[in-house]
């Protein structure tokens, strides 16, 4: 049913366009159309595209009231130095009304080396907390009580063994498994593609995936047992389209590892939850929120056969765009930061870290991850951007933006389908490949000027001053870790962890033991993460990256 | 810096000054090149081609690693594609290879093909040599199997293996005409993939096809590279070639034959360089040139006389 | 000497997976008519001074986002003299903050490029140092 007024008020529109350009003509580095009607949207029925929100396929939200009722979870991703300083950091983010914790670990930590280990000089504590051992998780949780907040680790090669810390502290505490709130990243694909803190080769990292999925499923079952990240892929360099289909590949691999292992869909599908990235387009970014949980529903109602709801619903963790922030000029960034906040809540997210401004320098001072913390607060209580449910449903342009974003998705989807899925497909170069052809091109056309960045090519400042009382990790960080492992391997008892470490490597060369009960039992003796690392690197061998350039 | 003195003493900086000095036609590479002669002809020479992305690079590393196992030192030489359009390249190999960078008794070189025809091959062969009079016992030669002049360079090996992997599709016909008739050995590389063996009944009957005259019958075999897998029986056919070879006396003729190619570019190359300058570059061959434009003379005469005069020289 | 080109090795020390701006100044070093020597990520000084020695290049350029530039970048250029690598031109690119350029170009990294910088100018910088 063409609409014939509308084609001919479109008709007048154009001649008073062309009018219009003869005199002043647009801007030539336009990638969208110039208006959206009706005619963008003509496949949209509001039954099927969107539905209510908190039902399939959820593109308005996963919550029938979303902010309404309760804030997205405010949790700011922090973690430096040791865990007796970091611990001091979290306490002042819970006390000044973060309502979530989110710890940062350092490269060795990631990668699984102990900080007295040669690999790691010059890395303890510079990018995250340093952890060796339950003492350290200890002091990071000190006076934080587990039972009540929820805390998100960026951890995945070893997520096993930092969630079996987390577990072990709780128990100090007094607090059973089965009361634990939090998410683990838990997500080894994107470390291939994009992140590069892997481990152990493809096949050893998803049974340990696999099994902690199975474990979480049986005692832990509050707990997200992956965060199947974007954030990192988009920070490499992705499109928003990109970001969310090479996301969701990984994450239809993610099931199919699980349902070969024999889990019913419905007994972990809930405990799935993503992180996106909020970039600097704000209405992409809504678009790309919405297409996501769109396509996931679809994807597990249809091809997998998910029947509860939370089987269906894509819950996300939000962190504003690390790679958007400039070191020119860094208190722009702040204004960055808020209009990324704003499309993450427009976009429905279940919880959001918002970066500092002074990151594309060093890690954030108190000072500026206050202001962080403040943008999310003032977004939430004073813009009324979380007053209603999906703001921007109904927009002819957003409409339009999430249909293109969703097809864009599906076609990803369908070429990784076909070269054999998410592992084989990150084996062969395809997802790197696309995702360094996004960067090179991004960075080209801010290099010719086509894409504008505000003080670094356009609206430069001569003039600039540095900033100063940027955040320093302290050398010494190292050193002291040192101390503390080498007196730590003097007091524990040693004959207790070696059977524990003998136990776990007995158990890894066999692929049907789940490794989570063997690695609790280890990290309780003390047995540092490095040394659990190494014996389950001398069973499973070490991931080799190829060459995608 | 002494580059002779130090490669002969194994310097490593002075093995991979040489190899500059020859990839950039210095001056002095020829003088480099005749002092080292005497010192090569040690080396057992492996070539390694296929289509990109058939982990050649992997398979390298893994038979590198099996060759320290036993002792012997390894020279790698990785060659990659120049880019047509900036004259760059991107050598990308070594990522695979990073685990024995750091091992005393391996060296490893990437080489950029720099669209140089036919001199390509007689840098990478001199670049072995290099290597050869370093101290290096074995030497791999890696290229991707898709010019004519990466064909070139394995041809000079003393064993030539083609890695191929399944799922290619029609690339094994575009580049069947060109590598498999050198290939002493086959490799299907990742064999956990399917089509493994569609890909192996293919190549048997290729070289069904390709009527075999010699006593060596090209063995198949099939490898997970990145798992190690595979790789010992690749490591027996090579020996097993190698063996073949001596036994047969064919090693003698394969090299007589690689000598004699080599010498015959290299009169070939200089009587190139010699007619530049001394015909090419002359006012005599403009007005030649524009003659031959008048049509007042052919080509075909002026080539003969030309010929002539410089033979008498 | 016609065939003379500019080799450079591009390469990450230190533990950091992100590579998007190695990679991304690899292409345009290539794009620039450069031989570009990639190794990807986690190296070790020592591995990136032996690379730079067997491929004989003019320029090593690290990449480096974790905040260990101040441990790992004056490493690399000191085993390179030790290594007799004296005509190396060493650059560096990453989060480093301007407080610590001084130091690191007293240490021998000839030029440090902060998140912002054009890749053209490091081509530029390049061929105008390299000897």
């Amino acid at each position: 049913m063409a609409n014939e007024k509308l084609l001919e008020g479109l008709k007048a529109y154009n001649a008073a366009v062309e009018k219009t350009l003869a005199k002043s003509p647009e801007r030539t580095n336009l990638e969208v159309n110039r208006l959206y009607t009706p005619l963008d949207i003509e496949k949209f029925d509001y039954e099927t595209s969107l539905g209510f929100p908190g039902s399939y396929p959820f593109t308005r939200g996963v919550q029938p009231t979303m902010y309404r009722g309760r804030f997205w979870t405010m949790r700011m991703y922090a973690g430096f130095a040791t865990a007796a300083e970091s611990n001091k950091r979290y306490r002042l983010l819970l006390e000044r009304g973060g309502s979530g914790l989110s710890c940062a670990f350092d490269l060795p930590t990631q990668i699984g080396y102990d900080s007295d280990d040669p690999i790691a000089e010059g890395e303890v504590g510079k990018v995250g907390v340093a952890i060796d051992s339950l003492e350290d998780m200890e002091v990071l949780f000190d006076q934080i009580p587990l039972g009540k907040v929820s805390t998100s680790m960026t951890i995945n090669a070893p997520a096993a063994i930092l969630l079996a810390m987390y577990i072990a502290v709780a128990e100090k505490q007094g607090v059973p498994a089965d009361q634990l709130n939090g998410t683990i990243q838990n997500d080894i694909l994107k470390e291939y593609s994009s992140r590069g803190t892997y481990i152990f080769p493809p096949g050893p990292s998803m049974r340990l995936i696999t099994n902690i999925f199975e474990y979480c499923s049986k005692n832990v079952p509050r707990w997200n047992s992956i965060s199947i990240s974007g954030y990192h892929i988009r920070e490499a360099g992705a499109t928003a389209a990109q970001e969310i289909a090479f996301t969701i590949a990984d994450g239809i691999a993610y099931v199919e590892a699980a349902l070969k292992a024999g889990m019913d869909i419905d007994d972990f599908a809930g405990s799935l939850s993503f992180f996106w990235n909020a970039h600097n387009n704000v209405l992409e970014e809504v678009a790309k929120f919405r297409a996501s949980r769109r396509v996931w529903s679809k994807l597990m109602k249809e091809r997998f056969g998910a029947k509860k709801p939370k089987s269906q619903m894509l819950r996300v963790h939000t962190q504003t765009a690390g790679s958007m922030l400039t070191a020119q000029q860094p208190d722009n960034n702040i204004v960055r930061v808020a209009l990324q906040t704003a499309a993450a809540v427009m976009g429905g997210t279940q919880s959001l870290h918002t970066n500092s401004k002074d990151e594309a320098l060093a890690l954030p001072s108190e000072a500026s991850v206050t202001i962080a913390l403040r943008t999310q607060q003032i977004v939430a209580e004073e813009s009324g951007l979380a007053d209603v449910v999906d703001p921007l449903g109904g927009s002819y342009y957003v409409e339009a933006l999430t249909d293109k974003i969703e097809a864009e998705c599906w076609d990803y989807i369908k070429k990784i389908d076909e070269l054999g899925g998410a592992p084989v497909a990150i084996e062969k170069g395809y997802i790197q490949r696309e995702i360094q052809e996004s960067a090179y091109k991004w960075q080209m056309q801010v290099e010719k000027g086509e894409r504008v960045i505000v003080g670094v090519n356009k609206y430069i400042d001569k003039k600039e001053v540095p900033p100063k009382d940027l955040l320093r990790v302290d050398a010494s960080v190292g050193e002291g870790q040192k101390k503390r492992l080498a007196a730590l391997r003097a007091k524990r008892d040693n004959a207790a962890v070696n059977a524990a470490l003998d136990a776990l490597e007995a158990g890894a060369k066999d692929e049907k033991v789940n490794l989570m009960p063997l690695i609790l039992t280890a990290v309780k003796t003390y047995a540092t993460e490095g040394e659990i690392c190494k014996r389950l690197r001398k069973v499973f061998g070490e991931y080799k990256a190829i060459s995608t350039l | 810096m002494d580059i002779v003195k130090g490669v002969l003493d194994r310097s490593r900086l002075a093995a991979a000054k040489g190899i500059t000095a020859v990839e950039n036609e210095y001056p002095e590479a020829t003088g480099i090149m005749q002092a080292l002669y005497p010192h090569t002809g040690r080396a057992y020479i492996l070539g390694i081609t296929g289509p990109p992305g058939a982990g050649k690079s992997t398979l390298t590393d893994k038979l590198a690693k099996e060759y320290r196992k036993r002792g012997k030192t390894v020279g790698i030489i990785a060659v990659d594609p120049t880019s047509p359009y900036s004259g760059g390249a991107i050598l990308g190999d070594r990522i695979r290879m990073m685990d024995i960078a750091m091992d005393e008794g391996v060296f490893i070189r990437s080489m950029a093909t720099r669209g140089s025809l036919g001199g390509l091959s007689q840098k990478t062969a001199d670049a072995v040599k290099v290597l050869d009079a370093f101290g290096c016992d074995i030497i791999i030669i890696e290229t991707v199997g898709v010019g004519q002049s990466e064909v070139d360079i394995v041809k000079t090996a003393d064993t030539t293996m083609v890695v191929l992997v399944p799922g290619l599709g029609d690339d094994i016909q575009a580049i069947k005409a060109g590598i498999l008739e050198i290939g002493d050995l086959f490799t299907i590389n990742k064999a956990d993939r399917e089509g493994v063996e569609k890909l192996h009944i293919e190549i048997e009957m290729m070289l069904e096809l390709s009527g075999n005259k010699t006593g060596w019958k090209p063995p198949i075999n099939r490898t997970i590279a990145s798992e190690s897998e595979g790789v010992l029986s690749v490591m027996d056919s090579i020996e097993a070639h190698a063996k073949y070879l001596k036994e047969s006396d064919e090693l003698k003729t394969r090299r007589a034959e690689s000598i004699k190619t080599e010498l015959l570019a290299m009169i070939a190359e200089r009587i190139r360089r010699h007619i530049n300058k001394t015909v090419a570059e002359t006012r005599d061959f403009e007005n030649t040139i524009l003659r031959l434009q008048q049509r007042e003379i052919d080509p075909y005469s002026i080539a003969d006389d030309i010929l002539d005069k410089i033979i008498k020289q | 000497m016609a065939e003379k080109r500019i080799r450079v090795l591009v390469a990450k020390p230190g533990l950091d997976g992100h590579d998007r701006g190695a990679k991304v100044v690899a292409r345009a070093l290539r794009d620039a008519g450069f031989e570009v020597i990639y190794t990807g990520i986690r190296l070790t000084p020592e591995q990136i001074v032996e690379t730079a020695l067997q491929e004989d290049v003019n320029v090593v350029a690290l990449s480096l986002l974790s905040g260990a530039h101040n441990t790992l970048f004056p490493e690399v250029t000191k085993l390179l003299k030790e290594k007799g690598l004296n005509d190396v031109l060493v650059i560096g690119g990453g989060v480093i903050p301007d407080a610590d350029i001084p130091s690191l170009k007293a240490a021998g990294i000839a030029d440090i490029y902060t998140p912002g910088t054009p890749t053209g100018k490091i081509v530029e910088f390049i061929k105008a140092n390299v000897k």
